[in-house]
């Protein structure tokens, strides 16, 4: 069963969430009731198909042999090339299942949100890496708990190991509970309101006549513009609704997993867009992709221009993302697009403090703003895969 | 180590005197520290102070404003 896709689905988790609730406004931890749950919602997710049920469970002890190994081995000693080992070896399944089929070798493996759990894995191979689960014993349970966290497991938000854990093991009072619940019911009801209503509607009433069958607009451009507009703005409510819904769930359980969206559409430049759209993946692109490149780059000192260097890492950045989206063309050349814009405005960016003939004003905000939007939804016009059709 | 020194580091990579004046500014939600200053500037405290801090120490909640920055640095002296 697609999480959050039916309304039996959010009937169950509302029927098996209910101790969880009750436990929570008496001030209690629902930690252990939670995560014997947690099996029976993942057992409806992927018990329609066997495959991908074997799939998940021979990939999660994978990942966790692997994080425990070298949690352990980190402890006595600290090889770069293990650590390279350790991070290429967590995302292989993921590589596998993506490229075996372009090879032609058709394979039963792969199941819902495999690339989700690898980020969260990957996450925390590098930072055992960094020293950061030194203190920590990493339990198995909360690890697989963190792994395969239900309310997230398909499509994220992706969350971070230590925030996680924190507050797994808290233990929220009365009042403290009680304002989580507000704000997961709040969450998921805006999820109703952007998924099965906006989304929905948008898609259904508008998009399915795009571009081509659209008997009011004549000329297949503008059809094709209205198409742009439309997709990028059904792309944000079909997705937003969606982490509402996730991210209320995960209240719902104690759990305080990260926002995804923050009015992507009102950003004042593609840097701005990128700390408000899909914010999950787009810092753990910044963090474990981008910013590590950049800081072995600098300490190396192979190449002198440190912004020749930044660009290179925003390149890998969207390349990798775009790559992450899927093997095809569109996904490729978003990826490409995104990283043209970013060097581009730190370049336009650079050179306006020096000259300053781009003043920071109420009307140069409206301005900047509309013209990222404008380059935004073209950026989800490639995206659409619409423009290579 | 004193304070003032980072302070004065973090002004040369954020380029703006204002974070020596007023310490407790939040450098983020100002706009002064990207992702691209916090590796200079993690870069530069190991050349200048010996510190060594890796980048998912630098947690943009904890490390926010360049007082707290300046503790977190004293910590790890």
């Amino acid at each position: 069963m697609i999480p959050y896709g039916s309304f039996i689905f959010f009937f169950l988790i509302g029927i098996f969430l209910l101790p969880t609730i009750v436990l929570g406004l008496l001030g209690k931890s629902s930690k252990i009731y939670n995560m014997l749950v947690s099996i029976v919602i993942l057992a409806v997710i992927f018990g329609n198909s066997k495959t991908g049920a074997i799939s998940i469970i021979l990939f999660t002890i994978f990942q966790i042999v692997l994080i425990k190994g070298y949690h352990h081995y980190r402890k006595e000693r600290n090889n770069t090339v293990v650590f390279c080992m350790m991070v290429v070896l967590a995302i292989l399944p993921l590589v596998l299942v993506k490229v075996l089929p372009l090879l032609g070798l058709n394979h039963v493996f792969g199941f819902l949100g495999v690339s989700y759990i690898t980020f969260k894995s990957v996450q925390i191979v590098i930072e055992t890496r960094d020293g950061m689960m030194k203190k920590q014993t990493l339990p198995i349970g909360e690890l697989i708990y963190f792994l395969l966290f239900f309310p997230t497991v398909s499509s994220g938000p992706i969350d971070r190991w230590r925030r996680f854990e924190k507050d797994v093991n808290k233990t929220f009072s009365k009042e403290e509970y009680k304002e989580l619940l507000y704000l997961g019911i709040n969450s998921i009801f805006r999820g109703f309101l952007y998924k099965f209503i906006l989304a929905f509607l948008i898609y259904n009433k508008i998009l399915v006549y795009l571009p081509d069958h659209a008997t009011y607009i004549h000329s297949p451009f503008w059809a094709n513009v209205a198409y742009m507009y439309t997709y990028s703005f059904y792309l944000f409510f079909d997705f937003a609704g969606y982490s509402a819904f996730a991210i209320g769930v995960s209240y719902l359980m104690g759990v305080k997993t990260p926002e995804n969206f923050n009015m992507p559409f009102i950003s004042k430049n593609i840097k701005d867009f990128w700390n408000r759209w899909h914010m999950s993946l787009s810092f753990w692109f910044r963090d474990y992709v981008y910013m590590r490149f950049v800081f072995w780059m600098t300490k190396k000192k192979w190449i002198k221009n440190r912004y020749t260097v930044s660009n290179i890492g925003y390149f890998l950045l969207f390349f990798i993302m775009g790559v992450w989206h899927g093997l095809e063309w569109h996904f490729i050349i978003y990826g490409l697009y995104q990283a043209a814009l970013i060097i581009g405005y730190d370049y336009f960016d650079r050179w306006n403090r020096k000259h300053k003939l781009w003043p920071k004003n109420k009307f140069t905000h409206v301005v900047s703003v509309f013209i990222t939007f404008n380059f935004i939804c073209f950026g989800f016009y490639i995206f659409s895969g619409q423009l290579f059709k | 180590m004193e304070k003032q020194k980072v302070y004065e580091l973090l002004a040369e990579v954020c380029q703006e005197d204002v974070v020596v004046e007023q310490p407790d500014i939040d450098l983020f939600e100002e706009g002064l520290l990207d992702s691209f200053g916090i590796i200079t500037f993690l870069v530069e405290v190991e050349e200048k102070f010996g510190i060594s801090v890796s980048i998912t120490e630098f947690t943009r909640e904890e490390w926010n404003t360049p007082n707290r920055i300046a503790e977190q640095l004293a910590e790890r002296v």
